[in-house]
């Protein structure tokens, strides 16, 4: 075990993790965090707090992840890279770990120019994989990436995101490589809703033993309705939504639409349990968090193992 | 000004539109004395400098008259001066000059008729908007 | 070359309101390339400037000058002859000669007409692309000849993200992804191997985050 990492705990007793995500409001008030991390509570194993997602300004992952702590949850720090240098990246690190915050996930992050402060300066001094490797020099050698000592190292479980579906295909498997290269325990995929191609990927990357180097969890995402899913398929980039999911959601009158997106969920957990490489589910229910529990206990992941 | 003739400058293509205005010229077809004719090789030796220099010396009015689209002599001059006779509408706006005083024509060399017809057109057009923003002015313009 | 865009004309006359004799200085380098503050576009500004004036009745008298370029120093001295006839400088070269005129002439004041956008290369007549971010330590011959400081959005040493879609970034259509563009060059060089070796955090320092860069030569310099 190389930290105290919950979800650490999970995957290294081979059970199927879950984990979910939190969205930090573009306020001060805490109650907001604790609410919406309160409905997650015995369902999953980790709760991803983004970090000023489509770089829109949020209360900080950071702050987000100590208030989610104070109700006596797991919280997985985000940090990406478009924000912050590698000394606020780091001075965070040792912050967030000083109020047992162990699990964090490095990412590069949406470009400014989707947010509300397209003028800001986009720092990104390192990136991603480069951020990978920092966080295991500081966690496994006690070293800053500048090369002093650090007093009391963070221990941190760290991930990273993987897009199998984004261009070009041939680049995400070689991708994930380099990030395993670069020290990653885990890893977080964009939510998938073409499971042929998802198999495809992870087909790849067991063919290449990355499944035994690093731990991944599928990222699944209830449709709320057609709507949704045709604005995905259309204007969010890195998407692949079948023609099939539309179809189906279409078929469906407008109230039966979320339930019906919640089986297609549940079914894909189950058709992915089955493929080998695959360690777990990340479930991304954005503005939608109350529907994770059921999702989690449909899929028959509850309750959540002991360790 | 109760009376005012415009001054118009009109850069003619030597293939094209001299060749109108010489056709009109044959023909016996009127237009008005207003507009002064300066023959170039093809409308694509305009270029900005000059449409502004005209302005800036006293026309009240200057405009490029080239070949067809697709039939210029010098393959796509006329494009060029056209694009450029938008680029100096843009500035004119900008400065507070109104864009109708540039303008592009295009004909061919046996329309004397649309030569005749736009000169006219031209001349009233200019007319309708008044001696240019550059009369308002004391300066001794010559000296430039 | 650099590459700048003229400021718009209000900008230029507004700086330029409370003076009637100026100088406009032209340079015969980059800004000729993109045709943005060479002799071209000095005869033009001065004619918009006088027409401006005509409408305004106001008197301004252009002196117009191009200089083989305006960051040497041998070249601004040219200007010296000029400078106590007029009452200011307006350089429509790059901010390297802005500031060279103004730290020779320093009792004149010195407006810029352009802004200075990148350091770039033509594409086609007309059309100038960002290529150098002058980061100072060059990578371009492990990345296939495409640079991912300039070329990337996000200047990622490790790309591409997770936004690239058809072969295009994520902030806009009109944006190569570099990352594509590297992996497609390393593939018709045979390199793809090397897709796969991480490029290391980079230092920034000799690209300006050390403080504002100077060179000396040591043989060249007096």
């Amino acid at each position: 075990m190389k930290t105290d990492s919950r979800l650490e705990k999970v995957l290294a007793a081979g059970e199927l993790a879950v984990t979910s995500e939190c969205g930090p409001p573009r306020g001060c008030r805490p109650e907001k965090v604790k609410e919406k991390a309160a409905l997650l509570k015995d369902h999953v194993d980790g709760i991803n707090v983004t970090d000023n997602q489509t770089a829109m300004v949020r209360m900080s992952s950071f702050a987000a992840g100590v208030l989610i702590k104070e109700i006596g949850l797991d919280p997985i720090l985000q940090m990406v890279s478009r924000d912050r240098n590698r000394l606020a990246m780091q001075s965070d690190i040792i912050g967030a770990y000083s109020f047992g915050i162990n699990t964090m996930l490095c990412l590069s992050g949406d470009h400014a120019k989707f947010g509300d402060h397209p003028m800001a300066q986009g720092v990104f001094d390192i990136d991603s994989v480069q951020m990978i490797k920092m966080v295991r020099q500081m966690r496994d050698q006690g070293l800053f990436q500048g090369g002093a000592k650090i007093d009391e190292p963070p221990k941190m479980f760290i991930g990273a995101a993987a897009n199998p579906f984004a261009d070009p295909f041939e680049l995400r498997v070689m991708r994930l490589a380099k990030k395993v290269k670069a020290g990653v325990d885990f890893i977080q995929t964009q939510c998938i809703f073409n499971l042929d191609k998802y198999e495809e990927w992870m087909k790849r990357v067991v063919d290449r033993g990355l499944d035994e180097q690093v731990y991944i969890l599928a990222g699944i995402t209830p449709m709320k309705s057609v709507g949704m899913a045709r604005y995905m398929k259309n204007k969010v980039p890195g998407m692949d939504i079948p023609d099939d999911v539309i179809k189906r959601l279409e078929g469906v009158p407008k109230e039966q639409q979320p339930e019906e997106g919640i089986k297609m969920a549940v079914e894909a957990i189950e058709r992915l349990k089955e493929v080998k490489g695959v360690h777990g589910f990340h479930i991304m229910a954005i503005e939608w968090e109350e529907k994770v529990p059921q999702i989690v206990e449909q899929a028959g992941l509850y309750p959540r193992p002991k360790v | 000004m109760e009376h005012f003739e415009p001054e118009i400058v009109a850069f003619c293509c030597h293939y094209c539109a001299y060749t109108a205005a010489d056709m009109a010229g044959s023909k016996r077809i009127p237009y008005p004395t207003n507009v002064k004719i300066i023959r170039v090789p093809c409308s694509g030796k305009v270029d900005a400098i000059h449409l502004m220099k005209a302005l800036e010396k006293g026309a009240d009015g200057v405009y490029v008259a080239g070949c067809l689209d697709g039939d210029c002599h010098f393959k796509n001059g006329n494009l060029r001066a056209e694009a450029r006779v938008n680029r100096v509408k843009r500035l004119l706006t900008e400065l507070g000059w109104e864009p109708e005083r540039v303008a592009m024509y295009n004909m061919s060399a046996g329309m004397g008729e649309t030569f005749a017809r736009v000169a006219k057109e031209f001349t009233e057009t200019i007319r309708k908007l008044g001696p240019s923003p550059g009369r308002n002015g004391t300066v001794d313009r010559a000296a430039s | 070359m650099i590459t700048a865009e003229q400021k718009p004309i209000q900008e230029i006359i507004g700086y330029i309101a409370p003076y009637s004799n100026i100088l406009l200085v032209g340079c015969n380098e980059c800004v000729t390339v993109c045709a943005a503050g060479g002799r071209k576009e000095v005869g033009l500004l001065a004619s918009a400037l006088h027409l401006n004036h005509l409408k305004q009745g106001k008197n301004i008298d252009i002196k117009e000058i191009t200089l083989e370029r305006q960051c040497d120093p041998e070249y601004v001295e040219e200007l010296a002859p000029y400078i106590d006839g007029v009452d200011a400088v307006v350089s429509m070269a790059c901010g390297c000669g802005v500031q060279s005129i103004a730290a020779r002439f320093k009792k004149t004041p010195v407006f810029p007409a352009v802004n200075t956008r990148f350091m770039g290369a033509s594409l086609s007549q007309g059309v100038w692309s960002e290529r150098c971010k002058g980061c100072g330590d060059c990578v371009l011959g492990l990345t296939g000849g495409i640079c991912p400081v300039a070329r990337c959005s996000k200047h990622l040493f490790n790309g591409p993200c997770g936004g690239t879609s058809n072969g295009q970034c994520e902030v806009s259509p009109d944006i190569e992804c570099a990352w594509q563009l590297i992996w497609d060059r390393l593939k018709e060089l045979g390199l793809e191997s090397r897709y796969e070796d991480l490029m290391e955090a980079k230092d920034w320092r000799p690209g300006g985050a050390g403080g504002p860069g100077t060179i000396i030569r040591e043989d060249l310099a007096k």
